[in-house]
């Protein structure tokens, strides 16, 4: 089907998740170019004339439908940066699937930047699923910095699910939102680090609209001698709600900033901030120890289910 | 079938450096329910502790079948049959109920499954299953699910502690049930529960009387059971807890 090699395929089916997503709308971005590309009645991909990426126009009142615009990366010392911009039209109730793979097996960095861009219509709800995968055993690093930027018309809602389990040498994500009445935006992050990686990540938040709100989940485990760290800042312009909660173990040498910010420029402006980090309570393991598992054991079962 | 000899527990000099435990030897008979009881503070959590293998004896020996276990590993007790469930039982961010209750039995387990054991602490199992066990769980809840989790795991010898703290009435009666289910199913295994509760002294075979560190008084329900009725020590214990002994720094 595809014109890829096996570590490509291996790597899309990761992010995908599921090998049907020819069926819909997507296009699979494979060592900096476009590999195969597919536009439906309702759901438009056309490339960018004057840089690399695509406009990606969605028509009001779509319903059901998923695109998918993976990324994969096999060869070392490749360093792009790429352009999508989703337009959603009104109404629309959409998800879609990003994700980048990168695999480095060669000695140079491999490095890629994604800026996507979302027009929310009013009423649309979508659903933001976005993977990062980083595999190969080569010295070259596996860089990625998301740029994620979002414009929420009234009443629209969008549902962001971030993953990054292991893998991604340094990655600095940064993420800038802003909502008009009545929209939400519910952000779910997933954070595993090792070895001598890092990550950070940033979110701006603004809430100008009544009744705007924003729930910011972030959970982070920072294992062997990684770093990471989280900036969550919102800003209530309006009688709206936001939430923000940092939750993270760290382990080994492992270490975490956390930096939750509020800001309120209205006096029904209601933010609420939880932050949380340590390393897994010895209780857990003890229970499930009782249980019949190893510490091991326990600890990965912890780990699971926390980042689940 | 768990037998403890001569098991003493002092804590180090730097957390406290008392004995709270001395000299105690115990029988938990095979297919049996004992029933340890005794003022707050008396050592009966230590007690569980030390035969689930969280604590470890300062001397003394613990017999599992005839064979010496005092020196495994919580991990190991739990696999040659010993389980516990907790006084506080312990909350997991993103851990379900089914999760706990799959690896408590050891096996994949279907909604269904998990739904008798769930079903015996009262409490649905539709509601339940997928629910995490964080803290939008009340403390009756977790207690509950604690207990389920324990009689999944089908063990030789079953520990619970305190299992009625935080269960409201109606649930008491299906908790002795549960109690009398499990000595049922799980052939020759014994139960051992720590309470306060007389309707729980009421089911034992045999009842425990742990007072300062020491065993105060044991023997058969019938022989006991009447010296206890109307003393603080069936029903709360002492209202100042016991001290315990005071080890030599
Ligand atoms: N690891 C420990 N370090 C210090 N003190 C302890 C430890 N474990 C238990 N104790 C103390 O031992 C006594 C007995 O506690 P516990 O076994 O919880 O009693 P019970 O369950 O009968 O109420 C208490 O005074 C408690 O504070
Ligand atoms: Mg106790």
């Amino acid at each position: 089907m595809l014109n890829l090699d096996n570590v490509q395929k291996a790597l899309l089916k990761e992010l995908t998740g599921v090998a049907d997503f020819l069926k819909g709308a997507f296009n699979v971005r494979a060592n900096g170019a476009s590999a195969l590309r597919q536009s439906t009645d309702s759901i438009r991909i056309v490339p960018k004339k004057d840089c690399e990426g695509f406009d990606i126009f969605i028509a009001p009142e779509t319903e059901g439908e998923r695109v998918h615009i993976p990324v994969v990366m096999t060869k070392s010392g490749m360093k792009e940066t790429v352009y999508n911009d989703f337009h959603i039209g009104e109404g629309a109730d959409i998800a879609i699937v990003a994700g980048c793979g990168i695999h480095n097996c060669g000695g140079d960095d491999s490095q890629h930047d994604g800026v996507h861009r979302f027009w929310i219509g009013k009423d649309a709800k979508v659903k933001y699923v976005e993977k990062h995968v980083g595999a190969g055993d080569g010295k070259g690093r596996r860089i990625l910095n998301p740029v994620t930027e979002v414009h929420q018309e009234e009443g629209s809602v969008l549902e962001m699910e971030m993953t990054q389990i292991r893998g991604v040498d340094d990655t600095t994500r940064t993420t800038t939102a802003d909502l008009a009445a009545g929209a939400r935006l519910v952000v779910r992050e997933r954070l595993l680090t090792g070895g001598k990686e890092r990550a950070l990540s940033a979110y701006t938040v603004n809430l100008d609209g009544k009744g705007a709100s924003a729930d910011i989940v972030s959970r982070g485990v920072a294992q062997g001698e990684s770093f990471q760290r989280l900036d969550v800042r919102i800003v209530g312009n309006a009688p709206c709600t936001g939430h923000t909660e940092c939750d993270s173990i760290i382990m080994d040498k492992g270490r975490i900033v956390a930096v939750p910010a509020l800001e309120a420029n209205d006096t029904d402006a209601a933010l609420v901030h939880e932050a949380a980090i340590g390393k897994i309570a010895g209780d857990q393991l003890v229970k499930l120890m009782t249980l019949g598992l190893t510490e091991q054991e326990a600890e990965t079962e912890i780990i699971n289910g926390f980042l689940k | 079938m768990l037998k403890l000899e001569n098991i003493s527990f002092t804590v180090p000099c730097a957390t406290g450096g008392r004995t709270i435990l001395q000299g105690m030897n115990l029988d938990v008979p095979e297919g049996k329910i004992v029933v340890v009881t005794g003022p707050n503070g008396g050592g009966k959590s230590t007690l569980a502790k030390l035969i689930a293998g969280i604590e470890t004896p300062t001397s003394g020996r613990i017999l599992l079948d005839g064979a010496d276990i005092t020196a495994k590993s919580i991990t190991e007790r739990s696999r040659l049959g010993i389980g516990y469930a907790f006084q506080q039982p312990v909350r997991f961010k993103g851990v379900r109920v089914l999760d706990l209750l799959r690896l408590a039995a050891k096996k994949p387990l279907d909604v269904d499954e998990a739904c008798k054991y769930l079903a015996a602490v009262g409490l649905c199992a539709q509601d339940y299953v997928e629910r995490e066990v964080n803290s939008s769980l009340s403390g009756g809840e977790l207690k509950r699910i604690e207990i389920a989790t324990v009689f999944a795991k089908a063990s030789k010898v079953s520990i619970f502690d305190e299992p009625e703290a935080g269960i409201d009435l109606w649930s008491f009666q299906s908790l002795i049930a549960v109690f009398k289910e499990m000595r049922h199913e799980i052939k020759g295994g014994s139960i051992m529960i720590i309470s306060h509760q007389e309707r729980i002294l009421n089911i034992a075979d045999e009842i425990v009387v742990l007072k300062d560190g020491g065993i105060f008084k044991q023997g058969p329900r019938a022989a006991v059971l009447p010296m206890l009725v109307g003393t603080p020590l069936a029903v709360g214990g002492c209202p100042k807890g016991g001290q315990g002994r005071s080890g030599k720094c």
